[in-house]
Order: structure tokens, then sequence, then C-alpha cells
């Protein structure tokens, strides 16, 4: 794809412009529509796209082009799509060239995020391609007067079975009189069928990567582009009340653009611009608001009268406990980035986001353009996490590159990505519940305050029940994160749920199974209690052993983990075991780096990662400043993959990050007697 | 002002306070340094000066005028890969590979001064580059089989 192009196509006219050729068309009505997830509501329903869309493209020449508006951020999507559709072609993955989230190119999507890619998308890509596949193969059958049933798809070929014949996918494709169908789901292969996915294919494009040819968004880079920056108020909320622009304005190299509220620069090299931006005088007027130590105080007084409780009547013990959640950071290596070239009236932005057709939306309207002439580009970028569903960096960048009348480009600084992007949010969960004398759950009262109603609903059962979300105003910009609220919402029930069973006088693994119903939990606890030896585990002062299980989004995890604790409160933790259940694996290799991907984010939510703010500012905007997981917080780590063929598969890239921090605060409880009913730990165990 | 890199001499007119980060990206796009910190914190903007792992966000460019250069860029053999870079493949050790030129990088330094490190001395060398998609473990897997790799192909020359 030529990704220079510098003017806004629409995708009817690059269909037209690729020529004759099978083209399998596919209206995406019966993709279902995605959520977000966060603040109990579905995201106001874009329209899902009437017109008829392509998602792949098989021309004269052979080549294979498939297209989604899906994106790679590092979940591997980009290989595992890949293999759905070479699979379904009976073709080697090399063959196909995946376009993602083009919008220009690709069909609509609403974004990449909330696990959708492998439950959705796959199951369409694959519906294509394997309509695409019966098409060549029907037509190879005409050819040769014979019926399907006698003739073979393999390696870009249809083969004639009774005389070894052969006919490629490039003889065939070009003379193919039809244009139009709609997916068929009789053509896809199931997953015990599969031969191209469900092994461990290498990550496409990984060459590039390790050669540094991969461009990213932020490496990006254009005829004449200069470099921007933009001035940010001092706090959140602030307001420009005067600004002085003219010693920047008279530096050769420089324009200086300003818009209302929002000034910026555009200079010839990035250097220049920070100069630029420095000899800027502003005056701005600030606004009181609340700091880290006020935020729990300023939850609770939003907290509504405690509803009756579920009935604990029947408890033989009761119990009742607080969690509190930090807001933290995604903190994507690479930070928001854009290139942003205007022709005429047309736009066109090279942007890192999760959303392109989102973003797409976002610019049309910060100009007032018709969607359609605006043109948004996603190169596979350096990670998101949940973290870049927006596209403020893409309208600066737009802003600027329409004042200074060329393209530019702007990268958000580390600052600028802890400041003014969004966090996980902050929260504050109450439960309680009662256990009967043979330890059987009597009662679950579950009150989530911010943080989000993910995986809120308890897999353990519970006669009488309560559970409910309180959306509270968040003093700081909140937004989607890796799991959402499940890693929260894990971390109050499967902390609560050991405490329970200390209460009953139980095993840990012995109380939850004998209050969970749900097969699969059961089996993944059971599958990563055994690996990990849990039943020979005994905790000591210095060593303790935890474990936590759960489901949501179609994944099924179960966590034991191994820590070790000295000096004044040192932890480190040594082994995990986790095991993991998403349905049939489309790439164990990459599922497995996926889980263990997931279990080091949640280490550094779990033990020490947490924003600091004052004043309408993030204290700890930097990465001396903001600790996340490095080589030495890493212990060994197994993934136990459980792979059910008789199941679609779900999607891996979030819901393994749910178990490791009730795992860890369990083991500490273990070990130490003292139950951290925080996320981050560390604060408060060391405290 | 000089410079000297992946063995090509080139010439830039720069400020030389300007940090080598920007000078390779922005002027000789060089691209495969990345920036994720500006503080020296992450490693993913390493390169290496005379060999040395540094990183090139807080490395002013006059004061490696005259110094070896070598970037991400300059590491494979034509279209041989390093047995660095290829074991980083083999070991899947990435997810977005945005901190992966760095760890290669540093990983490349680490093994010219200890051909055979073992997994503590790994980690202590790349601690401080961060890889936020968590892939520490199979880095550590990248860099051992490169180590094996290497050791077992100067072994073959000695041989040979």
């Amino acid at each position: 794809m030529p990704e220079t192009s510098s003017f806004p196509l629409n995708r009817r006219d690059f269909l037209t412009s690729l020529g004759g050729g099978v083209l399998v068309l596919f209206t995406l009505a019966d993709v279902e529509a995605q959520e977000s997830g966060h603040g109990g509501h579905r995201r106001e329903h874009e329209p899902l796209p009437r017109d008829i869309a392509a998602w792949l493209h098989i021309p004269a020449t052979g080549e294979i082009t498939a297209f989604t508006g899906k994106v790679e951020v590092g979940q591997n999507i980009r290989t595992s799509l890949t293999q759905a559709v070479a699979g379904e072609l009976r073709c080697s993955p090399g063959s196909i060239t995946l376009v993602m989230g083009d919008t220009a190119h690709t069909p609509w999507d609403m974004g990449t995020f909330g696990s959708r890619t492998t439950p959705t998308m796959a199951p369409v890509m694959r519906k294509m391609a394997g309509t695409a596949r019966e098409m060549l193969a029907d037509a190879a059958a005409r050819r040769w007067n014979t019926t399907r049933q006698n003739v073979d798809v393999a390696d870009q070929c249809v083969v004639n079975r009774a005389s070894g014949a052969r006919l490629t996918f490039a003889d065939l494709a070009g003379k193919i009189d039809w244009v139009k169908t709609i997916g068929r789901d009789d053509c896809v292969t199931p997953p015990d069928k599969w031969t191209v996915a469900g092994a461990s294919l290498p990550k496409v494009g990984s060459r590039e990567i390790v050669t540094g040819e991969h461009k990213y968004p932020s490496d990006h880079k254009l005829a004449g582009m200069l470099y921007g920056k933009v001035l940010r108020p001092p706090s959140f909320g602030a307001t420009l009340t005067s600004v002085d622009t003219s010693a920047a304005a008279r530096m050769p190299g420089v324009t200086v653009i300003h818009d209302g509220d929002f000034v910026g620069i555009a200079a010839r090299d990035e250097h220049l611009a920070q100069k630029a931006i420095e000899a800027i005088k502003a005056e701005w007027k600030q606004v009181p608001q609340i700091s880290s130590g006020q935020l729990f105080p300023y939850i609770k007084s939003k907290e509504e009268p405690a509803p009756p409780p579920a009935n604990a009547a029947q408890s033989a013990k009761t119990l009742k406990s607080t969690y509190t959640i930090a807001y933290i950071a995604h903190t994507p290596l690479e930070p928001r980035a854009a290139v942003a070239e205007w022709n005429g009236n047309g736009l066109t932005v090279w942007t890192g986001t999760q959303r392109p057709f989102g973003v797409r939306t976002q610019l049309a309207q910060a100009f007032n353009l018709p969607e359609k002439q605006v043109r948004v580009l996603m190169p596979d970028m350096g990670s998101a996490y949940g973290g870049k569903h927006t596209g403020e960096c893409a309208v600066e960048t737009a802003r600027l590159a329409k004042g200074a009348g060329k393209p530019v480009k702007l990268i958000w600084t580390r600052e600028e990505e802890f400041t003014w992007a969004y966090l996980r949010p902050a929260g504050i969960i109450e439960v309680s519940s009662g256990i009967d004398s043979s330890g059987k759950l009597t009662a679950w009262n579950f009150d989530n305050y911010m943080s989000g109603p993910s995986a809120i609903e308890s897999p353990y059962e519970s006669p009488n029940e309560h559970v409910d979300f309180h959306e509270v105003k968040s003093p700081l910009r909140e937004g989607s994160y890796r799991g959402l609220a499940a890693t929260a919402n894990h971390f109050a029930r499967e902390s609560h749920i050991d405490e329970l069973a200390a209460a009953a006088g139980m095993d840990p693994l012995a109380f939850r199974l004998k209050n969970l119903k749900d097969e699969r939990v059961r089996a993944v606890l059971q599958a990563a209690a055994d690996h990990f030896g849990w039943s020979g585990k005994k905790s000591t002062a210095t060593r303790g052993y935890g474990l936590a299980c759960g489901t949501e989004k179609g994944g099924y995890v179960a966590c034991c983990v191994e820590v070790s604790i000295s000096g004044n409160h040192h932890v480190q933790v040594n082994h995990v075991v986790e095991a993991w259940d998403s349905g049939a694996v489309v790439n164990p290799e990459h599922l497995k780096n996926q889980v263990e991907g997931a279990i080091v984010m949640g280490l550094g939510g779990a033990l020490f990662e947490a924003i600091d703010f004052a004043d309408g500012r993030i204290l700890n905007d930097r990465l001396s400043k903001y600790r996340v997981p490095r080589f030495s917080d890493v212990p060994r780590i197994e993934a136990v993959l459980i792979d059910r063929k008789d199941v679609p598969s779900a999607g891996a890239g979030e819901i393994p990050i749910v178990g490791i921090a009730p795992a860890i605060a369990n083991a500490l409880y273990a070990a130490t007697g003292k139950r951290i009913r925080s996320m981050p730990i560390l604060p408060t165990l060391q405290a | 002002m000089d410079l000297l890199i992946n063995g090509v001499h080139k010439h830039v007119n720069v400020d030389p306070e300007r940090p080598l980060l920007w000078v390779l990206r922005n002027e000789l796009d060089l691209t495969g340094a990345k920036y994720g910190c500006g503080e020296g914190q992450c490693g993913a903007c390493t390169v290496l000066i005379d060999g040395v792992a540094h990183r090139s966000c807080i490395t002013s460019t006059g004061s490696v005028a005259g110094k070896q250069i070598t970037t991400v860029e300059g590491l494979a053999d034509g279209k041989k890969l390093h047995p660095v870079q290829d074991a980083f493949i083999q070991a899947d050790a990435m997810q977005c590979g945005y901190c992966t030129p760095g760890m290669i990088l540093s990983s490349v330094a680490l093994l010219h001064k200890n051909p055979s490190p073992s997994e503590s001395e790994i980690k202590q060398a790349l601690e401080g580059n961060i890889c936020r998609c968590g892939t520490y473990n199979r880095i550590v897997a990248a860099v051992q089989k490169a180590a094996r790799s290497t050791t077992a192909s100067a072994k073959e020359r000695r041989h040979a």
C-alpha cells in the first residue's frame, strides 16, 4: 500500500483502481457491536457500515491482500489474522499482505479494544477467505468439467485430483465473471481442521522490527515536514488569560499557530520547536482541585447509603472489607504521535491509535470536514494497552499543519503522555459477605465506586447476592485500560474470597472449589494448582504462596504465585504459574507471550504503580518517577494453555492480567498475616 | 560536524548540544533509535558509541563527533541478520517491538564484553531498558540463544 499517498481515497475508488479480480464483498451487519465497557454504559453506537466493504483481494497477479480496520499494537493480530486468512485460502502466510487500520482502504471498524479481534474479526475474515477459496475451487472444477469434490486447494492453486492438473489462483482470479457475494459460514474451517492457525507462526513483520526498518507512527516522515510543539497549561482545567508569542515568532524557521486557547509551534526541527515553545510567555487562570491524598475521602463522600445487605442471617461468619484502587498510567513506550498533511481540503494523518475511524470522526468534526475528506492511517504502533483510543494528538498535529501550511509531525513527550492522556480509573470497592459453618457462601455484597463494572459479577455461588457499580465523577481524566475494571474487581473479589477461606479455616483452593460452579473456572484453577504443586506448598514468614482465579470476556484464568519477603518488606515475586483458557488456541507461542506480558504489566499495578497528583498536575510524570516493571521485577513465568478446540476462540490480550494482583496479595497474607487491601500493595505494606 | 555512523561518514550541520537521538532520527532518517522518555530511563534510544551502549536521548551530538556510532540499522551484514537480531525473532522476544532496537543494541554491547553471560548478568545489563509489553523473560532467552550461537560459530571458525 502506498503509505506516502497524500490524497484521500475513498474505498469505492480504491476498489475500482484495483481492477479486475476476485473481490469478496461482505456487509458488516452481522459483526456484533463492540463496547468499550467503562462506566456501565455501552458506548454510543455509531452506525455499522451499510455500504458493502471489501475484505479480500486476489488480483490476476495472484498477490493476495486482505483488509481489516483492526490495528496492530503488539497483540500480534497481524499474525493471527494472517493465519486465519492463509488457513482458509490453503496458502502460506507469507503470500498474504494484510492492510490494517487505514480508513481509506479498510472496512469501517469501531476500534481495536475489548478483546474483540479474535472472536469477531477473525471469523469474518475466515468467512471471506473461505468463501473465496470455494469460489476459486468451483471455477476450476467448472473449467475441468468436474465437481468441487474432485478438486483440492493448496499453495495458491486448485488441483485436479484425478489428472493432477493445476490452476493457480492467478489463472482463475482474473477470469472469474463474478464480483459480488456474501461470505458463507459453511465455508469456514472448524478449529480441529486448522492447519495454519493453531500453530506458532513467528510474528509477521518481526524482521522489519529487529532491523529498525519498520516505521512506527512517530517514525513517519514527509518531504518538507515541520516539527510541532504545543503550549500546555500548568494544570488541568487552566484557561489562557494572556500570551506573548512575539519572541518565538521572531525566530527564523518558526511558525506560531495561535487559535483561541490553542498555541503551538511548527519549526524546521524539533530542537528549534522546543526553544520556540519555551520562548512563549503565557498567563493562565487555574482552578483548585483535589490531590492524591484526598482521592479516597472524595470517593467515599460520593458513596450512596448502603443498600440493604443481602441476607446474611444464615451465616456462621460475616466479613466486611474495603479495597482501594489507585489511578495508573498505560505508559505505552511509544507516546502519542502523529504526522498530518493537508492537500486543499483533504487531510491525511498517520497516527498511533486504537480507533483510526474514531480519530477520523474527531478530525472531521474538529475541522468541519466531511469524513470522506479525511484519511487516517495507523502504522503498527508502539503499544497502547487501552490507552490510545483518542485522537487528541492527531487533532493538534492537523491544527499545526493547517496553520503552518506544511506537513507537521508531533510526538508527545513522556511528560505530556502522563499528563494529557487518560488514566486507568481509581476506585473503592466495598465487600461484605457471609459463610455457613461448612464454608459455603451465604451472602455476597459487592459495591464498586468509580473504578468500573467489568467482571463485577461473581463466579462464586451465593444464595443472597447484591452486586452494583456506582459511577462517580473522576477528578482526573480516565478511560479504558487493558481489562478495564476487571483487574480491580478481581483484586477485591479474590482477596475477599481468600479472607473468607481464612475465616473458614480452609485451604484457599479447597474453599474456592467448594463455592465455584463454573466448570471452566474450576478447570483453570485446578490446572494452575496442579502445575504449581499447590498442595505441597507451605508458606513461611519469608515465603508466601497465593492463588486467584476468574473469568471475563470469554477468558478463564487462574494464577498461582510464590513471593519472598526480606528486609524491610522487600517483596520479590519469584514464580508465577498461570493457567489460561480462551477456547481454541490460534497461535500457542503468541498466546503464551500475551499471558506472560499481561502478568508482567499486572505486576506493576499490583505492587507499585500509582499516579501521584496535586493541584491539577501529575507529580510523577516521568519514568524516573513512575516505576514500571523492569527485568529485576520479573518472576519465572509458566503459562499453562488449555486448548479447547470445541469452543470458539476468545480474545486474550487483556484478561490474563486480572489474576496476578490478588494472587500476590494473597501470597503476602499467607507469609506475613498482613492483609493488604490496596492496589498498589507496596506503599501500604511498607507504610 | 562529521559523524561516523554504521561505518559511513555523515556531515551534519547541527547545534552540537542537540541530542544525538533527534539528529539520527530527523536529520539522518535513522529511526531505529526510538524516543521513550528523554531522560535515559527507558533505553529505547540506545545506540553504541565505540561499542558501548549509550542513551542517545541524553547524549549531545557534539560529544560523539569522530567516534564510531552504531545504530540498529547497522547491525545486519547485508541480508544476513546479526545473531542477536535473529535470536530475538526466534525467541518471539517482542510484542509491539518498540523497545526491540534498544534491547538488541544493549544485548550486543553486553555480549561484546561478556560472550556467555548468566541470566542474572543479562538482567543486570538490560535493567535500564523497559519493555512495557513485558517480554523480559523472552528477551533473556533471546540473549542466551544469541550467546550460544555466537560462541558456537566462534568455535567453528577456530576449527575451520
